[in-house]
């Protein structure tokens, strides 16, 4: 070995050196799997909507059943984050404040629905309520329906997304332990004093930064939604699945029209996301500094 | 049930209470009702839906290239999570911020830009026409595709692991006399290997229930392309619930089975 005729330093500079090229060619090799695999899909996305002009791009956009597949979208996410939202802060807190037998098997339970096809979480839901399933029946002679219709497309959209806010704040808040919320207590504050006054602004970002993720998945949620839907046009129509419509009958115009909306929209969130995990670090290190 | 209740913290029962009444209504009952469904299928039944070749073909389709893609984005995955790490460079802020896209786009948008790229017309797909092969429409397009959205599993797991070693160790090594390859193997691989096969798995459970992204550029050729979490839409379409269901049960304990293996691997990887 030469490292008997080396002086430890210079053998440290020499690997340095050597790891210059090496760094360019990484360096490169990061900024092209960007280019390719991220960068090219969306200029892909873009241009095929604007192939025909901004008159067409925008004719897709306004048609009425863009606009009610829109809405029915945002009505989905405004249920389901609500929903999860509250979950998630309940499953946090039991989880993060407390020490009980069976707590990491909860965990697990948790996080299931991310390794589950969202397509057996649509299924599952039409086994229970559609016409042939555990409830059918009953929920026919009542005359309400879930699957095809508003409610199914809910409950698909919460359960792709159950995870997302609990698994933000279950990490942020062991992190924080309990001598905030035992002192407000002492001090004499009540339950939801303690969690309005204490605990809230402490997990702020980490609330919002999960709510962000969440609500990003809500939106794009395809398979789920796809078995639940039943595709009918202006009523349970999602804007990935009006997308899916549009480019199956070759409309492919229309169809990147209304995903170049979609990617706006993703777009959006990556800002969000950005601006919360920015906060949520800077809270941290503070915290660290102490 | 054994716990120790913070004396002073409120909260527990109800927080817990409304977590499993939650859990349970939403997520355990209706997977539950799916195992119910198919324990009624005697096992003859079961065995003539999972043996059926268009199911194989399936299976073989959705879990190898699920594992392609996988082991794709550990390899790339690792070099992007090096390069943010480690170097500090032109772009490297919107490099960080944009490996979160195919999480924040929806996946039937990513499903038919990939097929717009790769389609022996598209952008990409016109050189791989050249060279006399296909890539959408192939299972070689469906692994791109799955390498597409589940690329920031990899990247994001290994970022704060890489993050906290110090580089202080490698140093250590190479002063020692290890080369390059030595330092990556020795020092490096051991270091990164949990939350490398976190990510993996992560990617790979992901990439075998996908459906969106995947069903615009597969092409769905029943025993060419045909991906599994397509095929239980196609049994539903038919009104065929038992096979559905079947193949529903099927795919999750396989799944299983196989994120168990990967979790003990890293058991005994992270405690020698």
């Amino acid at each position: 070995m030469t490292t008997t005729t080396l002086s430890a330093s210079a053998a440290a500079n020499a690997a340095r050196r050597g790891s210059a090229a090496g760094r360019i060619a990484l360096i490169t090799g990061a900024w092209l799997t960007f280019a390719l695999f991220l960068l090219l899909p969306l200029y892909v996305v873009l241009s095929e909507a604007l192939k025909l002009g901004f008159g067409t791009f925008f004719t897709a956009l306004v048609e009425p059943d863009a606009i009610s597949a829109l809405k029915l979208t945002l009505l989905a996410v405004g249920i389901s984050v609500p929903l999860n939202l509250v979950f998630g802060v309940a499953a946090a807190w039991c989880v993060s404040k407390y020490e009980f037998r069976g707590k990491s098997i909860l965990v697990t339970l948790i996080d299931l629905p991310f390794s589950v096809s969202p397509v057996i979480a649509g299924l599952i839901y039409v086994l229970l309520f559609g016409a042939q399933g555990f409830f059918g029946e009953w929920l026919q002679e009542r005359d309400i329906q879930i699957i095809f219709a508003l409610p199914g497309i809910v409950l698909a959209t919460v359960f792709v997304t159950v995870p997302f806010v609990a698994r933000e704040l279950i990490p942020l808040m062991q992190e924080q332990g309990t001598q905030e919320e035992e002192a407000a207590r002492l001090l004499g504050a009540n339950g939801w004093q303690m969690f309005w006054h204490v605990t809230l602004p402490n997990i702020k970002w980490g609330l919002i930064y999960g709510v962000v993720l969440c609500a990003a998945r809500a939106m794009g949620e395809f398979g789920a939604v796809s078995v639940v839907s039943g595709h009918i046009r202006g009523y349970t129509n999602t804007l990935p699945l009006h997308v899916e419509i549009l480019y199956n009958e070759y409309n492919h115009v229309a169809a990147f029209s209304v995903a170049s909306l979609l990617l706006a929209l993703a777009l959006v969130i990556l800002l969000l996301k950005q601006w919360s995990e920015a906060r949520l670090s800077r809270l941290k290190s503070a915290g660290d500094e102490e | 049930m054994s716990r120790r209740i913070s004396p002073v913290i409120p909260g527990f029962g109800l927080t817990l209470g409304y977590t499993l009444v939650y859990l349970s209504l939403l997520v355990l009952i209706p997977l539950g009702a799916m195992f119910v469904h198919a324990a009624q299928l005697s096992w003859d039944q079961i065995w003539n839906i999972v043996s059926a070749p268009r199911v194989v073909a399936a299976l073989k389709l959705s879990f190898s290239t699920a594992l392609c893609a996988a082991v794709l984005n550990g390899v790339i995955g690792t070099l992007l999570a090096w390069v943010l790490v480690r170097y500090t460079f032109p772009g490297r802020r919107l490099i960080d911020a944009m490996i979160d896209l195919p999480f924040a786009l929806p996946t039937a948008v990513a499903g038919i830009a990939l097929t717009a790229l790769y389609a022996p017309a598209g952008l990409v797909g016109q050189f791989a026409t050249a060279l006399g092969f296909k890539i959408a429409y192939t299972p070689l397009g469906i692994t791109l595709a799955l390498t597409f959205v589940t690329l920031p599993f990899v990247v994001r797991t290994i970022q704060p692991v890489l993050a906290d070693i110090p580089r202080e160790v490698e140093e250590a090594a190479a002063c020692l006399g290890a080369k390059p390859f030595q330092i990556f193997r020795h020092v490096l691989v051991p270091a990164l290997l949990p939350a490398w096969l976190t990510g993996f798995a992560l990617a790979f459970a992901r990439g075998v229930g996908e459906y969106g992204s995947v069903i615009f550029i597969a092409g769905n050729m029943p025993m060419k392309t045909e991906i599994l979490p397509l095929l239980i839409m196609v049994k539903l379409d038919q009104y065929d619930y038992h096979g559905a269901t079947t193949i529903g049960v099927l795919m999750l304990v396989v799944s299983f089975i196989l994120l168990l293996l990967i979790n003990l691997l890293q058991r005994r990887i992270e405690r020698p």
